[in-house]
């Protein structure tokens, strides 16, 4: 027998492990000394009161959507997936890399191959620690952990001695070709009188995203392939007699994930920086994980909760900008999310299922 | 390379080897006891934090030691109520304790000392300064033995003679107690140890709590010892080598010795050399600096010899009604 029905384990959960991580993280800016209600006026005003704040939620939404599936699709084979960062790295060099070096007619056409080199070598970046979890049973948390620093000397190395233009000194790429820039929501929404989005990064690949979106809820749930990836994360020994076999899963999830992370770079690397720089990803593919668990691994909740540190992401940049709280509050406040919705969640479901077992009680 | 620069470089081995052993001690406590414990990273960085605050504060490194063994002691309790209490996902916990650590120093130090970040610089009593033991200057001139007493033996803070003794500690409470041979039960069966009325949830806290306890000195030892104060993120990945080498070890206490001086060894590289010439062929610095990092996924792959954890790791325990 259920203990509770289902929309409420998927609804009421995540909801009351929210609220506890909203509460904490007032008393944590309230232990620094300044208030938590004007704190979350100036987040509001800035992330959501005016288009501008709006085109910056929505860019960082959407890095957050690709690295959130690319948590999820691993979760769904029982795979933890911290390695989204390296591969959100890898997939910029592969941005980088298509945009710099072929003649692109039409952004239209540049934006697929970007897509593609992204997804490409992302993939190829979570293809060894999947092969060393599949065939060595090296623990794929701490290979993906260290795949990330490799990434990020790879990348050190390649922007400093390789792709950085003879005469500069920054490490990174020559700006892109024009043809390969995507057109912002500004150039795409504004109409000649008013001028909405006015300087902020969301761009056209906000709806590649929701394209991902759909497409991975039809693989995992309208899919073959999708049904062995969650047969196999649910049971492992179930899925092997069921002759479903685990090295292949594994790979191919993991590449999946890798591919979704890396696909990252399309918004961040070609739509808003326009060039490759060092800290392109600033951490979307660890915030990745707190949307994952908070979507509870299914594209719609990716896409609210993605949406919803995209809010915290651009409302704690205002924060650090006007007021003494540290950017470092959003970690802490991810810290907080991934904590009950990832660790605790039976402490708020267990009263929960009480609460409706004795309701359950009175009504018979 | 002359001798030494050689002895130099193992003097430095053994420092940085120094929070890894009690960081991979502190793993080692805890994943024998049945939870796997990825967030011995966060629980460095807070105690290195908080030790390096406090002592900047009251100018006491004892105090400073103190409080940064109970800022990993309070991670380690949230680690345990999740992972043990309320059956969580060790894996989950653990990086949500990396991520609270992380966060919060910054945060709390930026309210303290308004540094970015940063705590104060560290001096006099309020660091661990190195100690000289007893000849050391007087033997220093003898060839060959002398520098290495005087330079390598003698020399380093309270805390390196602290780390290096808890392995046979480890050792002994391990392989010689009661409560070491239960701990390790109740990493392979758990279910064993409850049929012998031994309580699994208190053992199991009991190594949470060590591991704490192991973790707090090592952050203090980062930032009184190694170090003179607190940097943002300063503990570098540690916590996860840390992990790396337990495997290494394959949960061993003095093959942990081995494989931190290994990864002390590479670190002790990459800060004294910048580009490495091999024969002409010549290993830019990102290699260098990426070294510790590829060794440790050619540990896990296992090129090294097959590794099996404990067999209870990571799975909470459920009582049979």
């Amino acid at each position: 027998m259920d203990k509770m029905p289902a929309w409420a384990d998927a609804v009421l959960v995540p909801l009351f492990s929210i609220i506890l991580a909203a509460i904490l993280s007032a008393l944590v800016i309230l232990a620094i000394g300044e208030s938590p209600v004007d704190a979350f006026k100036l987040m509001v005003d800035g992330a959501l009161m005016r288009s501008a704040g709006w085109g910056y939620t929505l860019y960082y939404a959407t890095n957050f959507i690709f690295t959130g599936l690319a948590v999820s699709v691993a979760f769904h084979a029982s795979l933890f997936n911290i390695g989204g960062e390296g591969q959100a790295m890898l997939g910029g060099l592969g941005t980088a890399l298509v945009c710099l070096f072929i003649p692109w007619p039409h952004w239209s056409l540049a934006i697929l191959g970007s897509a593609m080199a992204a997804a490409a070598f992302g993939a190829l970046w979570a293809l060894i620690p999947a092969y060393l979890q599949a065939k060595r049973g090296s623990h794929i948390v701490i290979t993906t952990i260290m795949f990330n620093y490799i990434a990020a000397s790879l990348l050190n190395y390649v922007l400093v001695n390789v792709l950085r233009p003879t005469g500069s000194m920054e490490p990174s790429t020559a700006v892109f070709p024009e043809a390969t820039h995507l057109p912002t929501f500004r150039d795409m929404f504004s109409t000649a009188d008013t001028i909405l989005f006015r300087g902020a990064p969301a761009n056209v690949s906000f709806f590649l995203a929701l394209i991902a979106c759909v497409v991975v809820w039809l693989l995992l749930w309208r899919s073959k392939l999708g049904y062995e990836i969650r047969a196999f994360g649910f049971s492992e020994s179930a899925a092997r007699y069921a002759g479903i076999r685990p090295v292949r899963i594994t790979i191919i999830a993991m590449m999946i994930s890798g591919a979704l992370a890396g696909m990252m770079a399309v918004n961040a690397t070609q739509g808003e920086a326009e060039r490759l720089i060092l800290n392109g990803t600033e951490g979307a593919g660890f915030i990745g994980i707190a949307v994952a668990l908070m979507g509870r691994n299914h594209p719609i909740g990716v896409l609210l909760a993605a949406i919803l540190f995209g809010f915290l992401y651009q409302g704690g940049a205002e924060l650090a900008l006007w007021t003494n709280i540290p950017r470092e509050l959003i970690t802490v406040i991810q810290a907080l999310v991934i904590l009950f919705t990832g660790a605790l969640d039976n402490m708020v479901r267990m009263p929960l299922e009480r609460l409706f077992l004795s309701l359950r009680k009175k009504e018979a | 390379m002359d001798f030494i620069t050689f002895i130099q470089l193992l003097d430095s081995t053994v420092r940085s080897a120094t929070p890894l052993l009690l960081a991979c001690l502190a793993g080692l406590f805890s994943e024998r006891a049945g939870i796997f414990d990825i967030g011995l990273e966060g629980k460095m960085l807070a105690a290195a934090f908080f030790s390096a605050a406090i002592a900047a504060l009251t100018g006491s490194a004892l105090m400073g030691l103190g409080a940064g063994i109970l800022a990993a002691l309070s991670l380690s309790l949230i680690h345990g109520v999740a992972s043990i209490n309320f059956r969580g996902n060790q894996l989950i916990s653990g990086v949500a304790i990396n991520f609270l650590a992380s966060g919060m120093t910054v945060l709390v130090a930026q309210h303290l000392f308004s540094q970015g970040g940063r705590t104060p610089t560290l001096e006099g009593n309020a660091r661990f300064e190195p100690i000289t033991l007893p000849f050391a200057d007087a033997l220093a001139d003898v060839p060959y033995l002398g520098p290495i007493y005087s330079e390598l033996i003698s020399g380093h803070a309270i805390l390196v003679y602290v780390a290096m003794l808890t392995v046979p500690l480890t050792w002994w409470v391990l392989y010689r107690t009661r409560f070491g041979l239960r701990l390790r039960a109740v990493g392979e069966a758990p279910e064993a140890v409850d049929t012998a009325g031994v309580s699994v949830v208190r053992m199991r806290f009991a190594a949470v709590l060590i591991c704490g306890v192991l973790c707090g000195i090592a952050g203090a030892y980062l930032a009184m010892g190694l170090q003179a104060s607190f940097t943002k993120e300063m503990t570098a990945n540690r916590g996860y080598i840390a992990l790396a080498a337990l495997i290494f070890a394959k949960w061993r206490p003095w093959y942990a010795l081995g494989a931190c001086l290994l990864f002390g060894f590479l670190f002790a590289i990459e800060t004294r050399f910048q580009n490495i010439d091999i024969a002409g062929f010549i290993l830019p610095v990102q290699f260098v600096q990426a070294l510790p990092y590829i060794l440790t996924v050619v540990v896990l792959a296992g090129f090294v010899g097959k590794a099996i954890p404990p067999r209870a790791g990571g799975q909470p325990y459920v009582k049979e009604r």
